[in-house]
């Protein structure tokens, strides 16, 4: 495989992807306002406890982990949405009757996925500063680690949803917004995981966003950075992602014995 | 005549349902090949299995002299495809959907490629306009521009006049003659226009319940069954018992 072809056909990818995107304002904006929004509401819940109960608020913990959290919700989104887009429009057929393999696939998914996270979070962290003096910046370096794993964590969901999709066709569509959720009450966002009951914690432990939102606490509340949970993070990502790339591929080859990429569609 | 596709009993099956059975066939070098049959004759089967998007269940397909099967990377990019029923995404506009065909080719320049098939194809005024904002017409020229993006050397058409105005028919039916013979392309592809057929094609394999059941040139077929055209003799073979 010629890597400069390939990069050529991501980048063709990625362009399809940026031209749906510009074709319509209301995308752009819906993209950068949910995550304003959840940034707005939990800023004032946040404004309310920091008087009653302020050990829940202390380093502006709660607002930074609503939006760090976002980062998986809408990687995962914006992964999977670009995904249903060929689906939705048929066009399935024809990407792979063009030299584009699924490895490439993936990479311009991932690529898009990131562009549109990054355009989607940072008008809201910004906002954050002036409105409740609450900087996610202000975690340094430490932020970067927590949102790549969250993006990771995104990803590999994403992987398994778009395996299910191309396999099982859009019937599955409602997995794209349910399966996050699955793993919210154990990654453990707004409590500690000591909080939870232990047969959820036994569950926890193997879920890398736990890691991230522990280590968050540790460094906004008490002040430390944590690299043992951020590692455990990083390794139990790539122990996700792997088999999730692995079961799209089985997904893709299933679909191309069952003769589904020229049929899926509305 | 170099041969640049040759399938030996290639064969798929769905659970218990043969599509198509022991299809073995030759196309070669610069020739137009109708794929005819009625409903559920394997057609869109047999060109699913020519494009990569389905893996037979056995048998051999040879294109280009490689290994389709195995190593369709290395030839995808020298074929291409268009169907009215697998649709090009509906936001982008023309330009646009062409720009990421080409690049996803790998033409090198995508500009001017893009003005010589929309001159081609006469959709300079359709150029900015989003694909689903077109008539059925004018998006099937736009999916014929698409699958000549990168000047292929194989083309795969399912039905390509399909909804198309007779003139706008005529007119592609000579395009497809002169890109034939200024590229040397072969050209395969499926259609119930038996008119159409009989004036474009230099050879026609007749399907039947996922067997090949007849091949020839048309002026041959009408001779061999003795009928003034192809749809007779269709109809005539499509009534045919099983043994056909």
């Amino acid at each position: 495989m010629n890597c400069s072809d390939s990069l050529g056909r991501i980048s063709a990818l990625v362009l399809r992807y940026l031209y749906l995107l510009r074709s319509s304002w209301p995308r752009i904006i819906e993209i950068a306002y949910w995550p304003t929004m959840q940034m707005v509401i939990w800023g004032f819940v946040s404004q309310h406890f920091s008087s009653s109960s302020p050990e829940l608020t202390a380093g502006g913990v709660l607002i930074s982990v609503v939006l760090v959290w976002d980062c998986l919700f809408r990687s995962h989104i914006s992964y999977t949405l670009s995904f249903l887009e060929e689906l939705w429009s048929r066009n399935l057929g024809n990407l792979f009757v063009s030299p584009l393999r699924p490895s490439e696939l993936i990479v311009a998914l991932a690529s898009i996925s990131m562009m549109r996270t990054l355009i989607g979070m940072f008008p809201a962290a910004l906002l954050a500063i002036p409105f409740f003096e609450v900087s996610v910046f202000d975690m340094g370096l430490p932020l970067l680690g927590f949102f790549l794993n969250l993006v990771l964590t995104g990803w590999a969901i994403s992987q398994f949803v778009t395996g299910i999709l191309i396999r099982y066709g859009l019937g599955a569509e409602s997995l794209t917004w349910v399966l996050p959720f699955l793993i919210a009450p154990f990654s453990c966002i707004y409590y500690p995981l000591s909080t939870i009951p232990e047969w959820m914690q036994s569950i926890a432990v193997f879920i890398p966003t736990t890691y991230v939102f522990e280590g968050m606490r540790a460094l906004l509340v008490e002040e430390v950075f944590r690299s043992d949970l951020m590692i455990k993070g990083f390794a139990l990502n790539i122990a996700y992602l792997v088999p999730g790339i692995c079961a799209f591929f089985i997904s893709f080859q299933a679909a191309r014995r069952h003769g589904l990429l020229l049929q899926t569609g509305e | 005549m170099n041969t640049i596709l040759k399938t030996e009993n290639l064969t798929k099956k769905f659970s218990s349902v043969l599509a198509v059975q022991d299809l073995s066939f030759g196309l070669n070098q610069g020739t137009i090949t109708a794929l005819l049959g009625g409903n559920g004759a394997g057609k869109t089967t047999t060109l699913s299995m020519l494009l990569g998007l389905l893996k037979p269940t056995s048998g051999s397909i040879r294109l280009f002299g490689q290994d389709f099967i195995r190593n369709r990377y290395s030839v995808l990019g020298r074929i291409n495809f268009s169907s009215p029923y697998v649709d090009l995404p509906q936001r982008l506009t023309v330009r646009e959907n062409l720009t990421v065909y080409a690049k996803l080719y790998g033409i090198l320049k995508v500009k001017d490629r893009i003005e010589q098939v929309c001159e081609e194809f006469r959709l300079e005024e359709l150029l900015d306009r989003k694909v689903r904002k077109l008539s059925s017409g004018q998006k099937t020229r736009v999916s014929l521009a698409k699958a000549l993006i990168n000047r292929p050397k194989f083309l795969l058409l399912d039905e390509p006049t399909a909804s198309l105005d007779p003139d706008t028919t005529a007119w592609i039916r000579d395009f497809l003659r002169e890109y034939r013979d200024s590229n040397d392309a072969t050209i395969l592809f499926a259609s119930h226009d038996m008119r159409e057929v009989e004036l474009l094609c230099d050879d026609v394999l007749l399907m039947k319940k996922g067997k090949l059941i007849e091949q020839g040139s048309p002026c041959a077929l009408l001779e061999k069954y003795d009928r003034e055209n192809l749809e007779q003799v269709f109809l005539q073979l499509s009534s045919e018992g099983e043994n056909l």
